[in-house]
């Protein structure tokens, strides 16, 4: 056991092991291609639903399923379906990730939604909002904070979940897991481990930080 | 793509096996993430300053990737069952600890100060006021851990433990994806079954709440019907 950790901290801190195209560094990008694209893409998708979900409430029942349905679907079995259909692309990773992250940023944004206190709501009405400007200006901003959370449990998900790039012939630090795999290269596999975790570590730190950044001037509660 | 129709009535004893197979994995994992997850959750109600340490730490392991998870299991529990229901039970804590400790947060004061004031005993009432009183937020939380739970067995099949997941590495090896669309099927539907059952054990252990109005129901255009009736009569 301490043998193979003296072993990884080597495959760890090698020069040589970080630097060329098959190196840490390019898998790390490689691997965060993958994840800040599919994040993006399903925010981009996910976001305006959740808004109007809350903001109309309707279909919550639809939002409701739609979470637990996503939460069943065998990520891998998704990736290998798409694989097969669409042959050697990039796509089915895509697809699989997004597919991962949609429905968690859709059910946090509703329910972020949901939770904006109705009286706020209908003092904004009173004082003359319409009801785009009652959605921008009051409820967007209201939950925000839960938007945020699901947004950020959503990149987590799919940076520990890049890793099955690497299970349809691409790159991202899965490589190390599944060659490592392959090879019954133990350190191998540890080390490409540890750094997805670490990866998805610290994307989740810095999105934490940033929602900080944008709360700066409220109150702790409404954190 | 096509799907060959004719390999399910040929397989459906490896199906049957495959599932029973999942089974045997994600059942043990959810009983073992909620027999240490509620002592660590009471702990956190109760111990304030553990709390944030208690919570912070299931977090961090729901940051490691499933798979990762695994493979780092292997040098201590090697190529075994037991590393796959690990690894699920560690991803389970994160949902099952916080949600009984907002259970546990959720019950009345008065609930607990007049179980105090008959002089029952703090492990008696928790047992029999406290967490009877959470169990609906709790539940909910054994059905998000169950489903979760579920889906994620399939990536135990690179340790050879993947249940039906077992049916996508088949059908990847081969370039045949018939499979591999029975594996999603019937992963989803063992998800939806689960769920369905533990909709029904958590409304047979909670007869107090069966009666109670559902927010829904007030807002429902039926839900006036009976004073709209009787103004009818009146008039």
């Amino acid at each position: 056991m301490l043998e193979l950790l003296k072993n990884l901290a080597s495959w760890l801190t090698s020069p040589a092991q970080w630097s060329g195209p098959e190196g840490i560094a390019t898998r790390i990008l490689e691997h965060l291609e993958y994840s800040v694209l599919a994040t993006l893409a399903a925010a981009v998708i996910a976001l305006p639903i959740g808004l109007l979900i809350g903001h109309t409430g309707r279909g919550a029942f639809l939002a409701v399923n739609l979470s637990s349905f996503g939460r069943a679907l065998p990520t891998v079995g998704l990736v290998t379906l798409v694989f097969l259909a669409g042959g050697l692309s990039v796509w089915p990773v895509y697809v699989s990730l997004v597919a991962l992250a949609v429905p968690v940023i859709i059910t946090n944004t509703y329910a972020g939604m949901a939770a904006v206190d109705p009286e706020v709501k209908d003092a904004a009405k009173g004082v003359g909002l319409r009801g785009r400007q009652i959605l921008w200006q009051v409820e967007l901003p209201l939950a925000l904070p839960l938007i945020m959370t699901g947004v950020r449990l959503a990149t987590v998900q799919v940076v520990a979940t890049a890793t099955i790039a690497a299970y349809v012939s691409f790159g991202g630090l899965g490589r190390y897991v599944f060659d490592g795999l392959a090879q019954r290269d133990l350190v191998q596999v540890l080390g490409g481990a540890a750094l997805v975790a670490v990866l998805a570590v610290v994307a989740d730190l810095a999105l934490g930080g940033l929602t900080r950044l944008l709360f700066r001037g409220r109150p702790a509660a409404a954190r | 793509m096509t799907i060959e129709w004719g390999w399910f009535p040929d397989h459906a004893d490896e199906m049957t096996r495959l599932t029973a197979d999942h089974l045997a994995t994600a059942v043990p994992a959810v009983l073992l993430g909620l027999l240490i997850a509620l002592p660590l959750a009471v702990l956190a109600h109760r111990v304030r300053p553990l709390r944030a340490f208690v919570l912070g730490a299931s977090n961090i392991l729901y940051t490691i990737p499933s798979l990762a998870f695994f493979v780092l299991l292997l040098p201590v529990t090697g190529l075994t069952r037991t590393t796959a229901i690990v690894g699920l039970t560690a991803y389970t804590l994160v949902v099952l600890v916080r949600n009984t400790v907002e259970g546990l947060d959720a019950v009345p004061v008065k609930a607990r100060e007049a179980s105090k004031a008959m002089g029952t005993k703090p492990l008696r009432t928790l047992l029999t006021v406290e967490l009877p009183l959470a169990l609906p937020v709790i539940m909910a939380g054994v059905r998000v851990a169950t489903v979760m739970s579920i889906s994620l067995v399939s990536v135990a099949s690179y340790i050879g433990y993947g249940g039906l997941g077992q049916l996508f590495t088949d059908g990847f090896q081969r370039n045949f994806p018939t499979p591999v669309v029975a594996g999603v099927v019937l992963t989803l539907l063992l998800a939806l079954v689960a769920d369905a059952l533990l909709v029904t054990v958590q409304w047979l252990c909670t007869p107090w709440r069966r009666g109670a109005a559902r927010p829904r129901a007030a807002t429902s255009p039926f839900a006036k019907l009976p004073a709209a009736l009787k103004l009818w009569k009146r008039a």
